[in-house]
């Protein structure tokens, strides 16, 4: 049995007619399995991953108003999920807000969704004084934004473009204000 | 889908560990092989520690070429443990032009050498399966069958179980057929072949296909002509085999 097949593969001619069989199989289930291409794009549907479409969410803001996030297409918008008691939310959000304040005259939006159900609205308040930051803070009371973008870890991050599909998730922290400036230029590019 | 487990404290992200398991197997699997091929064993191991180091570094680099002025601004950046600030094939194609200089200045047999990495390419396969479906990536097309999986909102093919399951064959074929290969190149292009024809088939059933032509998937172009490159290497292989046999 062995030497059969030593054999076999190791007559060059042998692997022509291989070649050939490989090619028009190869080319028929190319074929088979073509698709539209909208069809394999995850643009459409909503899911908290990169390459779909951000979930969409309103909420009301911290001191008043509210937001919804497909009212704010044509910008890039970034959503941060953070608590008042997690330290590397803390650590990360300085680094946002200079980000912020770079980039907001090119069309970012920074969302900073607290994660109130499991904070408290006076602490995330204190927070946000303290650390001096002027983007707009969604409260999410119920848990409802949390559990839509399958929250797993604080802080997580998602970067999305103009059109509203999700270009980058950055799950934990902190991140470096370079990792955050360069994320924000590509959704800034992207369908900009 | 577990991308994340929690040990007390710790928030350990699978994914990537199963990743690093799969450098660590498959790399123990090539120094395995170096004794039966003739390669001293230290230097196959440097060869892909220098890829495997260079490649990392490099893959930060090429990220903060493309970003530049933000990198000049905060030049400690380069150093952040972040997985996603990396340019992936600009990396490993850094990676590998390493390990070829490396192996031509020790003069490393090429076809020896490749096949030495076989069956720990093999291995790494069958990681990255597992991390896909730790991670969810490289998910499937929507199906309703019963075998279908809820993903991503929506019932999918269980894309990454199928991934699994014909990297596994793969590598028991690889160890197999280790044995008795009939010239050098053989073991190492016969991968090739099935990884790639792996990819052809199974691409057919994925949700994230990156599309060309208006209908075409791109990953399955590039794997009929890796397909296709590796039986003509086998063909000229064999010729040179019946030619100069050694």
């Amino acid at each position: 049995m062995k030497s059969l097949v030593n054999d076999w593969v190791a007559r060059p001619g042998r692997w022509f007619p291989v070649m050939a069989v490989t090619l028009g199989l190869g080319l028929a289930w190319v074929w088979a399995s073509a698709v539209p291409a909208a069809a394999t794009t995850g643009g459409l549907i909503p899911s908290p991953r990169e390459g779909f479409l951000a979930p969409d969410f309103t909420l009301e803001l911290l001191g008043g108003g509210e937001v919804t996030l497909s009212e704010l297409r044509g910008k890039g918008v970034v959503i941060n999920l953070w608590a008042s008691w997690c330290p590397p939310c803390r650590a990360e959000m300085p680094a946002i807000q200079r980000v912020y304040e770079k980039s907001k005259g090119r069309g970012l939006e920074v969302l900073a969704v607290n994660t109130t159900f499991q904070d408290s609205e006076r602490a995330a308040a204190g927070f946000i004084q303290e650390l001096g930051l002027t983007f707009p803070v969604p409260l999410d009371r119920t848990g409802a934004v949390s559990r839509q973008y399958q929250l797993r870890a604080l802080p997580s991050t998602f970067f999305v473009d103009r059109k509203g599909i999700i270009r980058k998730v950055i799950i934990g922290g902190p991140m470096s204000e370079a990792t955050i400036q360069t994320a924000v230029e590509e959704i800034l590019e992207e369908g900009g | 889908m577990l991308p994340v487990l929690q040990v007390g404290p710790l928030a350990i992200q699978l994914p990537g560990l199963l990743l690093l398991a799969g450098v660590w197997l498959g790399a123990s699997l090539v120094e395995k092989q170096a004794p039966r091929l003739k390669i001293p064993a230290a230097a196959l191991n440097n060869m892909i520690f220098l890829a495997l180091v260079l490649g990392l570094i490099s893959a930060r680099l090429w990220y903060a070429l493309r970003y530049l002025s933000v990198y000049l601004e905060n030049p400690l950046s380069l150093l952040a443990l972040n997985p996603t600030t990396l340019a992936p094939a600009e990396g490993a194609l850094t990676g590998m032009l390493a390990a070829l200089i490396y192996a031509q200045r020790k003069r490393l047999p090429l076809w020896g050498t490749l096949d030495a990495l076989a069956p720990g390419l093999a291995a790494f396969s069958l990681a990255v399966g597992f991390s896909h479906l730790a991670s969810g990536d490289a998910f499937g097309a929507p199906a309703d069958l019963p075998w279908s999986i809820e993903l991503w909102g929506a019932r999918r093919h269980p894309s990454q179980i199928y991934e699994i399951l014909l990297a596994g064959l793969v590598f028991a074929v690889i160890l197999e057929a280790r044995l008795h290969a009939p010239f050098p190149g053989f073991l190492f292009l016969g991968w090739m072949v099935l990884t790639a024809a792996s990819r052809l088939s199974l691409e057919a059933f994925r949700g994230d296909s990156v599309v060309v032509l208006g209908a075409v998937r791109l990953a399955q172009l590039i794997s009929l002509g890796l397909l296709l490159a590796a039986l003509l290497g086998l063909h000229l292989r064999a010729r040179q085999t019946v030619r100069h046999p050694s």
